[in-house]
Order: C-alpha cells, then sequence, then structure tokens
C-alpha cells in the first residue's frame, strides 16, 4: 500500500457524506439567504435586487410571533429541566436493576409520530376530557379551556422534548465516579452540601447539552401551537410556515427563518460562554 | 468505664410515627417522583392506543364513546392513508440504506484516521442535529426553488432525509467504533488478510450491531419526519404529512390504528436490537476464540470426510 493511498483513504470514505451534507446543508443556507433580499411576488417572479427592506418589513410584522416562539420555547426548556433532572438522577442513581425498562419508558414516546403524540395531547386536554374537567374543578383553568392557550402550548413543547433533556442529563449524571460522592462523604459533608458541590458541577456539560437540544428546536416548532394554540398563541415556526407553503411570500419566509437561525446562534453562543465558565468554576470548585 | 454504663440513661429516642412516613418519603421521593414523570411520558401512548379502539360520533377522534373493534378490522381500507404509509415505508427504506452507508463511511474515516480537516467534519456532522427542523426544511426549500430542480417530491423528500439522518448514523457508529478492539484487526493482517478481508471477516461484522443500531434510528426519523417533509415534499404525501392534511376534516380512527402498528413494530424492532447487543457483548466476553473459531466464538464446520488436507 502507498502511501499516497493511505492518505487518501480518510477523504475518499469521508467524501459522499461531506458531499450531501455541504451540497444540502450548508449550500442551502446561501440559497435561502439569497432568496430573503429577493423581490417580487410568485405571479411576477422572483428578483434579486438586495432588497434589505424585506427583513424590516416582515419583522415590525412578526416581532410578536417571534418573542413568543422564545417565551414558549424558554418555558418549555425551565420546566423540562425541573422536571428531567430529577428523573435523570432517579435513573442514574435510584435505578439499579430498572434502569434499562426506564431509559425505555424515556424514549417510548418517540416510537410513535410526532403528530400524533400531539394530538394525543389535543384529546386529554380537550374540554370533556377527565383531566381539564379535574383542572377546572380545582380552579387552575381561568379561561375555561386547556387549549388554545399558552399553557396548552407550553405543555405540548415540554412533553415532545423532555427526553432530548433527559438523555444527555442522565449521561453525564452516569459518568460521575461513585467514589467522589463517598469521598466528599467522608470528609462530613451531607447528602446535600456532595450533590450542590460534587453531582451539581459534575452533571453541568449535559445540563448544558440539554438545555440546548431542547430549547433549539423548541423555538422553531410549529406542530405544537398548530394542534394545541389558538389564534393568539402562535410561534415564528407557524408564520415562517405560512409564508412559504400558503402565501408563497418567499422572500419575508426566508428573511424571518434567517433571522430565527441567526438568533438561535447568537443565544447559543452567549450561553455557551457563560454557561462554559460555570462549568469550568464548578470543577475547579471540586478539584480544590 | 463500667460506672459510666451502669449510669448512662437509655436517650433511645421513639421516633414519632409521622417522622417515619416523612422519613421514608424523603428518602423515596426522588423515586416517586420519577415515577410520575414515567407516567407522564408513557400516558400519551396509552391515549393513542385506547382510541384506536373509539368508535366515535362524527369526524372527530377526541371523546371516548364506545369501545369497537371495527377500525382495526378495517385498518388498511383508506386507500389514501395506505399510499401515505407505503410512501413513507418506501422512502424511509432508501434513505436509511443510503444514510447509513454513507453515515458509517464517515465514521470510519473520524474514528481512524487523523487527518487535515477533522474538526471541521465533527463541526459539520453536529450542526444539523442541533438545527432547528424549520430551518433546515425552509433553506432546503429556498434551494430547490432557486435552482428549480429537482422539482418538489419523492426525490426531493429522499434528498433531505438523507441529509439529517447521516449525522445520526454517524454518531451512533462512531460510539460503536470508539470501543472497537483494533487488535483483532493487526492479527487477521499478521496472519496474511488483505485488508479488505479484514474488513469483511473481522472488523465488520463486529460493528454491524452499531451499523443496525444506526439503520433502525435512520429509519424511524424517516418515518417520523414531519418539519422538513412539510416544506420539501411538493404533492407527495407522506404519513406524518397525511396526518397533517386529515386534522383538519377529522382524523380517522384507522390512524390511531397505524399508529398503534407502528409503535409495536418499532418496539420489538428495538427489543431484538438490544437483545442482539447483549448476545453479542456476552459472547465477546466470554474467552478467547479457539482455534478454527472465528471472532464471534461460532463452532468451527467439522471437516469434511474423505480428509481435507491441513
Amino acid at each position: 500500500m502507498t502511501t499516497t493511498r493511505r492518505r487518501l483513504t480518510p477523504y475518499l470514505l469521508l467524501f459522499p457524506g461531506a458531499f450531501w451534507l455541504i451540497v444540502f446543508f450548508v449550500v442551502p443556507m446561501y440559497y435561502m439567504a439569497r432568496l430573503s433580499l429577493d423581490s417580487g411576488s410568485l405571479e411576477t417572479g422572483f428578483n434579486f435586487t438586495w432588497e434589505w427592506s424585506n427583513y424590516g418589513d416582515a419583522l415590525s410584522l412578526y416581532g410578536d410571533p417571534f418573542l413568543r416562539a422564545f417565551e414558549y420555547a424558554g418555558a418549555a426548556t425551565v420546566i423540562a429541566l425541573v422536571i428531567g433532572y430529577p428523573l435523570a438522577y432517579a435513573i442514574a442513581f435510584r435505578g439499579g436493576k430498572w434502569k434499562n425498562a426506564m431509559l425505555f419508558a424515556v424514549i417510548a414516546p418517540f416510537f410513535t409520530t410526532y403528530l400524533i403524540r400531539t394530538i394525543a395531547w389535543e384529546t386529554i386536554l380537550a374540554d370533556q376530557s377527565p383531566v381539564t374537567k379535574t383542572l377546572d374543578s380545582v380552579g387552575l383553568v381561568p379561561g375555561g379551556h386547556v387549549l388554545a392557550t399558552a399553557g396548552a402550548v407550553i405543555a405540548g413543547i415540554t412533553y415532545n422534548f423532555l427526553p432530548f433533556m433527559v438523555l444527555p442529563i442522565y449521561a453525564s449524571l452516569e459518568r460521575i465516579d461513585p467514589r467522589l460522592i463517598e469521598a466528599g462523604k467522608d470528609l462530613y459533608a451531607s447528602s446535600r452540601a456532595a450533590f450542590v458541590r460534587i453531582t451539581l458541577p459534575l452533571s453541568a456539560p449535559g445540563v448544558i447539552a440539554g438545555t440546548l437540544l431542547t430549547f433549539i428546536p423548541a423555538a422553531g416548532d410549529y406542530v405544537n401551537a398548530f394542534f394545541l394554540g389558538g389564534t393568539n398563541n402562535k410561534m415564528i415556526g407557524n408564520v415562517i410556515q405560512g409564508l412559504y407553503l400558503t402565501n408563497r411570500d418567499y422572500p419575508a419566509a426566508a428573511a424571518l427563518s434567517f433571522v430565527l437561525m441567526a438568533v438561535i446562534m447568537v443565544i447559543v453562543f452567549v450561553y455557551i460562554r457563560f454557561a462554559g465558565s460555570e462549568a469550568l468554576m464548578g470543577e475547579e470548585a471540586v478539584a480544590r | 468505664m463500667e460506672a459510666g454504663t451502669a449510669a448512662a440513661p437509655t436517650y433511645v429516642r421513639r421516633e414519632s410515627a409521622l417522622r417515619r412516613v416523612w422519613g421514608w418519603l424523603r428518602e423515596h421521593a426522588i423515586n416517586i417522583f420519577a415515577g410520575l414523570v414515567i407516567a407522564y411520558l408513557l400516558i400519551p401512548i396509552a391515549v393513542i392506543i385506547l382510541f384506536s379502539f373509539n368508535d366515535p360520533v362524527g369526524k372527530y377522534n377526541f371523546t371516548w364513546v364506545g369501545f369497537t373493534l371495527d377500525h382495526w378490522k378495517d385498518v388498511f381500507s383508506l386507500s389514501e392513508l395506505n399510499s401515505a404509509l407505503l410512501t413513507s415505508l418506501r422512502l424511509a427504506l432508501f434513505a436509511t440504506v443510503i444514510s447509513t452507508l454513507i453515515g458509517t463511511l464517515m465514521a470510519l474515516a473520524l474514528v481512524r484516521y487523523q487527518f487535515f480537516g477533522r474538526r471541521t467534519t465533527n463541526f459539520l456532522i453536529v450542526v444539523p442535529m442541533a438545527t432547528p427542523e424549520i430551518v433546515m426544511g425552509a433553506s432546503l426549500l429556498s434551494f430547490f426553488l432557486i435552482l428549480g430542480t429537482p422539482s418538489l417530491g419523492f426525490n426531493t423528500l429522499l434528498i433531505a432525509h438523507v441529509m439529517f439522518c447521516i449525522s445520526f448514523v454517524v454518531v451512533v457508529v462512531r460510539s460503536r467504533l470508539i470501543g472497537f478492539d483494533r487488535s483483532l484487526e493487526e492479527a487477521a493482517q499478521d496472519l496474511g488478510a488483505s485488508p479488505f478481508q479484514t474488513f469483511w471477516r473481522v472488523t465488520f461484522p463486529l460493528i454491524f450491531p452499531g451499523i443496525l443500531a444506526a439503520a433502525l434510528l435512520a429509519f424511524a426519523l424517516s418515518v417520523d419526519d414531519f418539519v422538513v417533509s412539510n416544506f420539501n415534499s411538493g404533492t407527495t404525501v407522506t404519513f406524518p404529512l397525511y396526518i397533517f392534511g386529515a386534522a383538519q376534516r377529522g382524523i380517522p380512527v384507522e390512524v390511531n390504528a397505524v399508529a398503534t402498528i407502528l409503535f409495536t413494530v418499532t418496539l420489538v424492532a428495538m427489543g431484538f436490537t438490544v437483545l442482539q447487543q447483549r448476545r453479542a457483548e456476552r459472547l465477546a466476553a466470554r474467552r478467547p476464540p479457539q482455534e478454527g473459531e472465528d471472532v464471534l466464538g461460532t463452532p468451527p464446520v467439522p471437516p469434511a470426510p474423505g480428509g481435507a488436507g491441513g
């Protein structure tokens, strides 16, 4: 085997995949950016005219759904974290022989179609369902129904993305060496101190991954808002979908989509910088 | 010492029942909580299955009316549903084969070779997994619109599905490759096997469970995909797109039945893969392969009568 061939092998192996991803993932982003600067309409045809006003117009028209999307996604992420962390902890540390069954239960929802899962919530939260009636009798349903409210949409998003939160946290908790916790207890740490100062910081990478994997897709989601929300619960995803597929107003749709992507990237950057240093500090605290 | 023990009062505090209950709760609180969350995760699945047995009044399947097996008997009687389902399955099959092939090759390259651009490639693989589907779908649609070709339909769907499946295949196969013992390959090569033979007879059988798992994952992702498909399907209807379209008019109960079937099939497939994996691990851990056995511990074929030469 010649050295040249050996040096080429990885590139040959890599080529089909890299080609596919570059041509069908990276390049389309450029085309979307180009489309966002077009002017015209479906009848008159679209022309590339550096139409920056598309951005201004779209944002002023659709600022509300934009903010709402981040609100809902943010709320759902927080709730998913609050629900998901204890679950991940229980599976990792108290699972025992039930560990695999519990993990299985966490991913089981993914065996059903995303749409049907969400529609199942329409059934569960329907006005006549026992769940709604119970909540109503306790007084937790101000408007009279649960569906078509922000709460329903947030509940749907939380449900659909909960496994994305639980699994990364579980993975990082699983990796923690139990002897570290033992050592902490040997040094007179109470259970709570051991958790806060050892387990929690060590699980930080999992928490960061989980929150990102939940927040990012949730921000662009429109299925939950479509089925569980009302007319004033629309998220930016609904708008983009409507503009692309119903109105065929491609430039505006592309502009909004591009802004969504940009904002998410900024949020992720800031978050990683902030959370990265936190995790770093946490690890230092343990090492000290 | 003795004086001390004789005089020491017994300070055994009797824990009140309330304290005991509270203690028990505190210890098991997290398990109870986990149980509740798992119930929360599983309830909608139960609802889906339950409502496939419903006999709704009118077109909307939201209230429980009565138990019936009618919709199970006629589960494949709706032609639109059937063709959508078949389209989804066909699409998933093609997308799985292509993406698993491409993804496995990529994983091999990433794990086994140091090359220029390795970190960029890693990045390129992770980014699609973290991008909102709507951005992926919208940008692909923009791409197809501006280029004008291919026209939206099965082919664009296939392109899109392969695209988002590749990353997942790479990640799954890669994790399997990382734990791989290369000395087995070296041993094979020491015994005169060519690289091709080494790959087919040593490497491939051992990483096959990982490849299978990746393929199943790709298949499931493809059948389930809605957002990216919504944007790039043209007039082609996949199963999730059918449901979305039917949602306005009232989703037929047969859809719940089909969903239940898909759920069961996926469950069984997953269970099978897990069992396979356990079996392979157990075999690998048993003992080193004896003379004449292959790496998985399969016993040698007895020599043909009439004597084969040494």
